[in-house]
């Protein structure tokens, strides 16, 4: 009997947390996303000790050469390793990414969270503010603010953040109206607790769930973005390696020597794959409803 | 429904606003001056002096914004500085094209999205849903412009079948619609997936099944009926999206649209250009919003039932009672 009984009670004293991670380790797809995000934060990381510290030694002599074995991927218009700026190029996608992610993330979630909670007028106001960012389309959005404001790491990271912004004030805003409704808030107001305790202590942790999934996408598609406005020569002033701006660069001589512009796409994809992968995986571990 | 499409409407009023303000700011506070791109070093101060007068640039914000404003009321979004034409007559020379390539790239994401995502949810789990479902992803994580630039080199360098930039002929269309498609196919596919298996689900589809209705018939009239809202408005979204966001899948095929337009006259700092470009593609992709919101009630008569006046629902109780219900 006691034998028995002894794996319920093993359930019951699993955390949530671990029953996430078991459910996320199962799903192959997503631990694959994982795993390519490990690399690439590796490589982002240590771009030195992987491919080698400088990445703007130019050699006019050795100009578009294929893979060998002194340049595992061929060499660029300026005769400059593409491996070596490609791993460094990882940095840059996600120093950005991430930097522009968490602008994105502070932003919306404090005005979904408020717009969430308070309802009816603050809420009208909130979400026609979001309405007017979103009716601009994004690229057309970071375009704008990047040709105003010059284009440097910071003015992109502002202008990937606004872009992304809306979509974490809408997730937000939908998971706090469902939460709002629930009884420990009802309780937690009752003992007196303040408006910014109960947003902030009770609703928030309640809400994260959908959050966590959009940082994941949203990540994704700020990499596509960044790599979008480099490639039309807004994203990252050269020298430094960014994948958008090497594929603009090779756009030139695509007939003659594709393999410029075959890997730092590969790149992308790649990065914006496991990304997404991640984030899938993530959506059906925290809340295996959703899982279809 | 005419009641809910003017309410719609007037809520649009607000956000346009907010969108002129915001475009319009960031245009009035960026560094740099239009005359010096427009005019060029050779322009003497006297000539730039004479162009910020003309244009009125020497006007407080506030002047500027609200003359603006009154003009784009009266359907003038100014002159474009580079051109000297009316901004928009620039934007309706570019717009049918823009227009026409998402009209393309829409019908290849529709045919391509929607049947492999029934397909897919109709055999879950098998090899067909998970290559569809891998190559899906692949889709949404492909920059649409490397998609593009890599089609050129199958399709125009290697096997010399068609053209890589202009749009002239039929044939130049094929690979900026293809690019821009397939991207979208990937999320239509994932949403008629899921909305698909979620229809699937229903004991109305368990009962269709039970009373030996046909597989085909319970698949498309019965789930693929029920699942048409989520698809629809994941098109009607993505639809928005190429007319807006294909701006640089118009620049490596060349293709003289509005998103291309809009970017070079960010680039020399073309104002009028700038601000009407992006209110006209705002405005636009409200209205497909709208119309989408209005498809939901020709295809769905639960929500044709919510729009029912109330004059019409004391004519009709049943009417009146489902609306009640939320049903």
């Amino acid at each position: 009997m006691a034998e028995n009984e002894k794996p319920k009670a093993v359930l019951a004293r699993k955390s949530q947390l671990k029953d996430i991670i078991h459910r996320f380790m199962k799903n192959k797809a997503a631990v694959l996303g994982f795993v390519i995000i490990i690399v690439l934060v590796i490589c982002a990381l240590f771009p030195a000790q992987i491919a080698g510290p400088d990445y703007t030694e130019q050699n006019l002599r050795n100009r578009y050469q294929p893979s060998s074995s002194e340049h595992i991927l061929g060499t660029d218009e300026l005769g400059r390793d593409m491996f070596t700026r490609i791993v460094w190029g990882s940095r840059t996608s996600l120093t950005i990414g991430l930097a522009s992610i968490m602008l994105a993330c502070s932003l919306g979630v404090t005005i979904g969270l408020i717009a969430g909670y308070y309802g009816k007028t603050v809420d009208n106001i909130l979400m026609r503010i979001i309405d007017v960012l979103m009716a601009v389309p994004n690229v057309l959005l970071g375009i704008s603010i990047v040709a105003a404001l010059g284009n440097s790491t910071r003015v992109l990271v502002l202008a990937i953040g606004l872009g992304s912004m809306p979509a974490f004030a809408r997730v937000t805003r939908s998971a706090v109206i469902m939460v709002r409704e629930m009884e420990y808030i009802e309780a937690a107001r009752a003992t007196g607790a303040s408006d910014g305790r109960i947003m902030w202590k009770y609703i928030l942790p309640n809400s994260l769930a959908p959050i966590i999934v959009q940082v994941s996408m949203g990540l994704a598609t700020s990499i596509l973005t960044i790599s979008g406005l480099s490639f039309i020569g807004l994203g990252v002033p050269a020298p430094t390696p960014e994948w958008g701006s090497m594929l603009s660069s090779g756009r030139a001589v695509i007939r003659d020597y594709p393999h410029i512009i075959l890997y730092p796409g590969i790149a992308i994809m790649l990065s914006v794959f496991a990304f997404n992968l991640f984030g899938d995986g993530l959506r059906d571990a925290l809340d295996p409803r959703l899982k279809t | 429904m005419i009641k809910y499409i003017g309410r719609r409407l007037l809520m649009m009023i607000p956000v346009m606003l907010g969108v002129v303000l915001l475009v319009f700011s960031m245009m009035y506070f960026s560094p740099g001056n239009p005359e010096d791109y427009i005019l060029g070093d050779m322009a003497t101060i006297e000539d730039k002096e004479a162009f910020r007068e003309e244009h009125g640039l020497n006007d407080p914000f506030l002047v500027q914004y609200f003359n603006y404003l009154i003009h784009a009321l009266q359907g003038d979004l100014g002159t474009s500085y580079t051109t000297k034409l009316p901004v928009w007559d620039e934007i309706m020379e570019r717009f049918p094209t823009t227009f026409k390539l998402a009209v393309f790239s829409t019908f290849i994401a529709i045919v391509i999205g929607v049947s492999t995502g029934i397909i897919s949810a109709v055999k879950q789990y098998s090899i067909w849903d998970n290559i569809s479902r891998f190559i899906a992803i692949i889709g949404v994580s492909m920059p649409t412009f490397w998609e593009g630039l890599m089609l050129i080199i199958l399709f125009s360098v290697i096997l010399r079948w068609l053209p890589s930039s202009g749009f002239s002929t039929w044939r130049h269309w094929i690979l900026p619609a293809i690019t821009i498609g397939t991207h979208s196919a990937s999320s239509v596919m994932r949403m008629t997936r899921s909305s698909m298996l979620e229809a699937i689900r229903q004991d109305y589809i368990r009962t269709a099944m039970a009373k030996g209705q046909k597989y085909s018939v319970v698949i498309w009239k019965h789930a693929f009926r029920n699942a048409t809202i989520p698809v629809m408005t994941i098109i009607g979204l993505q639809f928005g999206r190429m007319l807006g966001g294909s701006a640089i899948s118009e620049i490596v095929f060349s293709i003289p649209g509005l998103g291309n337009l809009i970017i070079n006259a960010i680039k020399v700092k073309n104002a009028p250009l700038v601000q009407g470009g992006i209110l006209f593609m705002a405005v636009v992709m409200s209205l497909i919003n709208l119309l989408v919101d209005v498809l939901y009630a020709y295809v769905d008569p639960r929500i044709r039932s919510q729009y029912v006046s109330n004059k019409a629902k004391r004519k009709n109780p049943v009417a009146e009672e489902k609306a009640k219900e939320g049903v």
